[in-house]
């Protein structure tokens, strides 16, 4: 508006070397301004203290002898390092099981909700969804208590049944009884998760389908099911990274089954015992990275196979 | 020479001659330390004022500076609980490792107190002339504090091994109270006979009373010679003691209930679990978290292996430390002094549950007197004072006990839940610590 007074044709004769430059620089400029916010909270949150990791796993600081570096000497250590690698055998063990049971359960909800055929369907909805919103450390806390062997709820099953069948904190069941925890406390997003990929199916298929005679059944098999590939993927990845960083709920339990949860039980116990209990910042920094690296390199593997599917 | 001489000679003898040979001449006039203190700077410095930060999670804590900083106008004390037992060490080496951050005065259990002494993190109060404060103090606490000649901190609580017993369990099946572990080991057996859900004692495996056990035992499996560190968890002592607990965690005569647990207390209060051989503080303990047993549970001397001599050992208990990083380290020590010294502190101490170390204190006929409803009414303190006056001399913690504790879950812990044998979990600690001192710069040898 203000070149109002130009011609159009003076003003494309006149301005448009200076102009094209000028926006391109200023555009340069606006675009880095707009991912400015996004830059510095990645390098701040996520560059440096990766950085600093894989700075720190360079070196072994002793209690005596003070700081050096020692290249990959920590790398090799870990590589060679049993208690690392039952961790990770038992955090591997549980991905493979409590994963496919949690995403079977959340899916047959997530169904069940869409069916249209439930009862007070909004309830049933909160209900599972809820125990997302307990926080971890409590969930693990209210658990511990269900499960103890004398005070809890499994000791008063226990007894009212005379015998001793129920067992949560011996080394056969621990890994089914965080498995039960984890899945109670993640259902329910997971659930969500589906739920939301099933409400925007257009209308149309179903309608599409039922006209051709589909059953329910075949509706599930071949229309809604296919449109939850992508949120399987989604999930699939989030459970495998939440499986990788199980922490909380056995770390808690730890007080109430010491021998049988170690300190290298699952490889971010190791991580923080190893810090936190033994000054071994280096060593934990080393076993932070190669788990991120294994978590970074299964997703990835996960995502690729996932989509391809998806684009079949 | 040292180790042949440790065995031999009594241990107070052994601890002068280890002093002389470590320290040399250079530190027995006092003054000769880095910071050139003497006594009289500790009482300037109190009149001077200022301000100190504590860390501490003793219940006491807050009364106590309350009750100095009315004494001492001009102090003024910032108390921050920075977290009960490893959780304040945590922070504490963090702050360490940093080189600030750390508080002026701090909290520390006496297996802890050797890993802060080692890296050099703690304030020597001889330079003040606190070594007088000897005979104030019990051996067994004064022990814990002064190590190669320094002095660390000084003694707040002690914990000397008792055994608290279910009397009205014990009768109720006629069993005698066991004096010897041999005797221990036969009422387990016609305890658990009897009443197949009652245990002689609840073990899952603890450091704190392994280590404890062993000491009563007279096992010395840590020797500490500066950075030298040898460990033999075999020893004569240790293995006495591991023989004779194997007889209780094989026939599973334990009740495999951690400590401090929901479950813990409730079968404390129930009849479920009939003694526990535990440090003097054990008192304040169940009866605030075994309501129901009140009136059931009774003192005892801790049970020998020979049945004459009383020996025992220090369960838990610790002292305050001045840390180097303070500013003010004279004002520090005056606050420690009073704190673990004065009548006026001690005394709140005392009403808060803490057993305490000052002789004076153990020995006044007021706290000998005590006679606890939840005992039945049984003068107890008469009994754990004893059993401070037996303490054996001569136990050493590792420079790294923290994290040797950290890690016995994984080891001796595992004999325990396979209700195999404990020298067998007690090699691989054995082997595990070798290591991790070895990583850590110590010359460390496993005999």
């Amino acid at each position: 508006m203000s070149s109002g007074t130009l011609t159009g044709a003076k003003a494309a004769r006149l301005e448009p070397t200076p102009r094209k430059r000028r926006r391109t620089g200023r555009g340069k400029q606006t675009g880095w301004m707009f991912v400015a916010p996004f830059m510095v909270v990645l390098i701040l949150m996520l560059i440096v203290p990766i950085g600093y990791a894989i700075y720190l796993s360079l070196f072994r600081d002793q209690l005596i002898g003070g700081n050096h570096f020692v290249g990959l000497a920590n790398y090799i250590q870990l590589l060679q390092d049993s208690k690392f690698w039952s961790s990770f055998g038992r955090v591997l063990i549980f991905l493979v099981i409590q994963v496919p049971v949690m995403l079977v359960l959340a899916l047959v909800a997530a169904l069940a909700l869409d069916s249209a055929r439930l009862h007070a369907a909004s309830f049933f909805r909160i209900a599972i969804f809820l125990p997302y919103a307990v926080p971890g450390v409590v969930a693990a806390l209210i658990w511990g208590f269900i499960y103890g062997p004398q005070f809890g709820l499994t000791g008063s099953f226990n007894d009212l049944l005379g015998s001793d069948l129920l067992k949560p904190f011996t080394s056969t069941w621990i890994l089914t009884s965080i498995g039960n925890i984890v899945t109670w406390e993640f259902l329910g997003y997971n659930m969500i998760i589906f739920f939301a990929a099933l409400r925007v199916v257009p209308a149309e298929l179903y309608e599409a389908a039922s006209l051709d005679g589909a059953g329910s059944l075949r509706t599930i098999i071949s229309i809604k099911l296919p449109a939850l590939r992508g949120a399987i993927v989604i999930a699939s990845i989030f459970s495998i990274i939440g499986s990788f960083q199980l922490f909380n709920e056995p770390n808690l339990l730890k007080t109430l089954a010491p021998n049988v949860i170690g300190t290298f039980f699952t490889p971010n116990m190791y991580a923080y015992n190893l810090s936190f209990a033994g000054q071994q910042f280096n060593y934990s920094a080393t076993v932070a990275i190669v788990m991120g690296v294994i978590t970074a390199v299964i997703a990835y593997i996960v995502q690729v196979r996932g989509t391809r599917q998806e684009n079949r | 020479m040292h180790k042949r001489l440790r065995t031999i000679v009594g241990a107070a003898v052994t601890t002068i001659a280890v002093t002389a040979a470590l320290t040399g001449c250079s530190n027995s006039g006092g003054g000769s330390s880095n910071d050139g203190g003497n006594a009289g700077q500790v009482d300037a410095a109190l009149k001077a004022g200022g301000t100190l930060t504590y860390w501490s999670w003793t219940p006491s804590a807050a009364a106590q500076v309350k009750a100095f900083e009315k004494a001492y106008p001009k102090v003024t004390v910032k108390l921050v609980n920075a977290g009960t037992g490893t959780d304040e060490y945590t922070k504490l080496q963090n702050s360490v490792k940093a080189g600030s951050g750390a508080p002026d005065v701090a909290q520390v259990e006496y297996f802890a107190l050797p890993q802060f002494a080692l890296a050099d993190s703690l304030t020597d109060l001889t330079q003040y002339g606190f070594n007088d404060l000897k005979s104030k103090y019990t051996s067994g606490t004064w022990g814990s504090v002064s190590l190669d000649g320094k002095l660390y901190g000084l003694p707040q609580d002690s914990g000397p091994m008792a055994m608290f017993y279910n009397k009205t369990l014990f009768e109720k099946y006629s069993i005698q109270v066991p004096k010897t572990w041999d005797e221990y080991i036969a009422a387990a057996k016609k305890l658990h006979k009897a009443d197949p859900k009652a245990y002689i004692n609840s073990d899952t495996g603890d450091a704190g009373f392994t280590t404890s056990m062993i000491w009563q035992a007279g096992g010395r499996p840590f020797e500490v010679d500066g950075s030298k560190v040898s460990i033999n968890l075999q020893d004569a002592g240790t293995k006495k003691w591991a023989d004779t607990w194997n007889e209780l965690v094989e026939n599973k005569l334990l009740a495999q209930t951690p400590g401090f647990t929901d479950d813990w207390y409730k079968q404390l209060a129930g009849g479920e679990i009939a003694t526990q051989i535990t440090g003097a503080w054990f008192p304040g303990v169940i009866e605030s978290g075994a309501k129901a047993g009140s009136g059931d549970w009774a003192v005892a001397p801790i049970p020998t292996y020979d049945g004459k001599t009383a020996v025992t050992a220090e369960n838990g208990g610790g002292a305050q430390v001045v840390m180097k990083q303070s500013k003010n380290q004279a004002l520090a020590a005056g606050f420690v002094k009073w704190l673990n010294s004065s009548d006026d502190s001690v005394n709140t101490f005392l009403a808060s549950g803490g057993f305490p170390s000052t002789t004076a204190t153990l020995d006044s006929s007021e706290f000998l007197a005590t006679k606890p409803d939840y005992f039945g009414g049984q003068a107890i303190n008469e009994v754990l004072k004893s059993s401070s006056d037996s303490v054996a001399s001569g136990w050493k913690y590792l420079p790294f006990q923290v994290y040797a504790n950290s890690i016995y879950a994984d080891t001796v812990g595992q004999s325990y839940a396979d209700f195999s044998d404990i020298n067998t979990g007690l090699k691989a600690w054995q082997t595990a610590l070798v290591k991790y001192g070895n990583e850590q710069g110590f010359t460390v040898t496993a005999k």
